[in-house]
């Protein structure tokens, strides 16, 4: 084996060398794609440790004083003397501690909705290929109605019949994103299925489910991971919209887009940072995942791979 | 031709009744709204009198199909709140929707053709570069935080533009138009701006894929050769075969605008069909709800009937695969 390694031809080391590795040094050689990704680790790790960062739980209705409503960023806080860094909102929040609050909700919307309708996705679109018939037929028809319309009027109406709420705005990123996941997960099993190393694995008497989940499954991974976290900010996006639409989370338990929303109506006497500070880290926020997505499309794309 | 024609219009038609079926039986599934119409003072015999004027004691397929029968002559039932047809509600409101969502697309051509064909022609200009970094930022951007920003330096910071209504409005076909006033055009840029940013990044990426996978054709080569002004082999030659995918694209996406001017006529306030379905949801006001998406659908599904039937007609490759 040795021998083969040290041939110098540049294809041969690349096919000696685990795809899954070759994919991360190639990801990693980009600048931009680094730095979105520690820009995200960071953003995730504040909001994982959210509680033992910030000055107050903005929650918590007992911990807000009304009298410190609407203050500008760098004030202090009378009674235990903490600054607001970047100013308080309408009902008295600390705006570090409600966004990085909100950041919680935002990603755990986007994060969670997404994996929930990769798995659902996924599977019913390795169904639909390894079925095929009628079955096939039909759920490809409801793939392509739901794609077909604009994601914010399935929300609306998916949101009008099931009420507001942080679990029904879930439910509809769910119901609206499965769709993708489905298509390429069919598209890419379909096509794997035609190739050699399925007809070994059948001729060697492997069973249907272990050659569709244990060899046909990893080879659609790539495309289905890239859609997962262009998906990821495309969630995040839609929550906070929705929110800022009334139709997401509690008022007493703003995330980012409702924080952005309670602060429009103080922007036109000129308390800017209300809206400001939230928007800037959401937009953050999108922006990494989106710098990390797009590396990674250009790292697992098959075309450039072959 | 007729029965491609025939099996799409089917297609289209299954389409629609699927979501008057979706529409229907999804907001039954919502909260009573009489919980919300009607006073706790009333008595049993005067709720279920209101119960059955507004037809919620019949069977749930029963209440489809008298509201089938009413779609079809254009009645969706009445507002619980406004008392009025809820058709007439959405459609008194629709031409505000329309004049921003064709302001946007107007908007979207008018700025985004030109810096597209500047962009391919010029691929590795710096301005080029920083368009296409633009663009990015473009679709990823919350096309809500954006209007915010927007008015806070247009309106609040600077004092140029107004940020919420329409405007002075002047008649024309009977309709209420913004866009024949200055102050309603001053009133129009804003909303139709912000509801235009996507547009404007996907036209110009198409325009200027378009431009780059032309120029290096022959008959490109052969107008330079002819001796005829760049301008013109740009103008002429250039535009006109790229500009097929940008209409495309552009007559399809009129149906999200319409749709997305949700968010914009929220925070613009501007009185359309899009901010009257958000109250309208927020008061469980059903029929209302009910009318603005069929009617969103019906427009959505009749522009994706156009768009397909103009390219089954000017396509040839289209028809060719249909007959197989």
């Amino acid at each position: 084996m040795n021998v083969i390694e040290k041939v110098p031809i540049g294809s041969t080391l690349l096919q000696a060398q685990s795809p899954w590795r070759r994919v991360l040094a190639e990801f990693f050689s980009s600048p931009t794609a680094v730095t979105g990704l520690v820009v995200l680790l960071l953003i995730v790790l504040v909001a994982a440790l959210a509680p033992w960062i910030v000055v107050q739980t903005p929650y918590d209705l007992m911990q807000l004083n009304v009298m410190d409503a609407r203050m500008p960023p760098g004030s202090l806080n009378g009674d235990s003397g903490y600054t607001y860094w970047l100013g308080t909102d309408g009902q008295g929040r600390d705006l570090v501690s409600a966004i990085i609050y909100g950041l919680r909700i935002s990603l755990w919307v986007g994060i969670g909705s997404a994996l929930i309708a990769a798995v659902i996705g996924t599977l019913l679109g390795l169904v639909s290929a390894y079925v095929g018939g009628w079955l096939d037929a039909l759920l490809m028809r409801l793939v392509d109605l739901l794609l077909s319309f604009p994601v914010i009027l399935m929300a609306l109406m998916i949101l009008a019949w099931l009420g507001k709420g942080v679990g029904n705005v879930m439910l509809t990123l769910i119901m609206l994103e499965w769709a993708y996941y489905a298509r390429t997960a069919r598209g890419q099993a379909l096509t794997e299925s035609r190739r050699e190393y399925v007809d070994a694995a059948r001729g060697q008497g492997v069973g249907p489910l272990r050659i569709v989940v244990g060899h046909i499954l990893p080879n659609c991974l790539p495309p289905l991971i890239v859609i997962g976290a262009l998906q990821i900010a495309r969630a995040i996006t839609l929550e906070a919209t929705l929110s800022f639409l009334g139709l997401g989370v509690p008022v007493t338990e703003p995330s980012l887009g409702l924080l952005i929303a309670n602060g429009f109506q103080y922007m036109l006497s000129n308390e800017y940072w209300i809206s400001l500070f939230p928007g800037l880290a959401l937009l953050i926020t999108i922006v990494a995942i989106n710098l990390v997505g797009d590396r990674l499309r250009d790292v697992l794309n098959p075309r450039l791979q072959r | 031709m007729i029965g491609w024609a025939l099996r799409r219009l089917t297609q289209s038609l299954l389409v629609i009744l699927l979501m008057t079926l979706v529409v229907f039986v999804g907001l039954n599934a919502i909260g009573n709204p009489m919980d919300i119409l009607v006073g706790e003072d009333l008595n049993q015999a005067e709720r279920l009198q209101a119960i059955a004027h507004l037809g919620l004691d019949q069977p749930l397929w029963q209440q489809y199909l008298i509201f089938l029968k009413g779609a079809v002559h254009g009645n969706l039932g009445q507002s619980f709140v406004y008392h009025e047809d809820a058709m007439r509600l959405i459609l008194q409101r629709l031409p505000a929707t329309f004049e921003l969502a064709f302001s946007a697309l107007f908007l979207a051509v008018v700025i985004g053709v030109p810096l597209g064909m500047f962009a391919g022609m010029y691929p590795e200009h710096p301005l080029s570069r920083l368009m296409m970094a633009a663009s990015i930022v473009g679709f990823s951007l919350p096309a809500f935080w954006v209007a915010l920003m927007m008015i806070m330096l247009f309106s609040i910071t600077l004092g140029w533009l107004p940020a919420s209504g329409r405007g002075e409005t002047r008649e024309w076909l009977g309709v209420q138009w913004s866009w024949l006033t200055l102050d309603g055009l001053q009133h129009l840029l804003l909303p139709a701006l912000n509801l235009a940013l996507f547009k404007i990044s996907l036209v110009l990426r198409l325009t200027r894929a378009g431009v780059r996978e032309v120029l290096p054709q022959e008959f490109v080569k052969f107008a330079r050769a002819k001796g005829l002004s760049p301008m013109r082999v740009m103008c002429m030659h250039v535009m006109r075969n790229t500009m097929i995918p940008v209409v495309t694209v552009l007559a399809m996406e009129l149906g999200s605008t319409i749709a997305y001017a949700v968010v914009t006529e929220s925070i613009f306030a501007w009185p359309g069909a899009g901010k009257l379905i958000l109250d309208s949801i927020n008061m469980l006001d059903r029929p209302v709800v009910v009318a603005y998406l069929m009617v969103v659908v019906v427009i959505f599904v009749v522009l994706n009937l156009i768009v397909d039937s103009l390219y089954y007609l000017l396509d040839p490759r289209v028809r060719i695969e249909a007959s197989r």
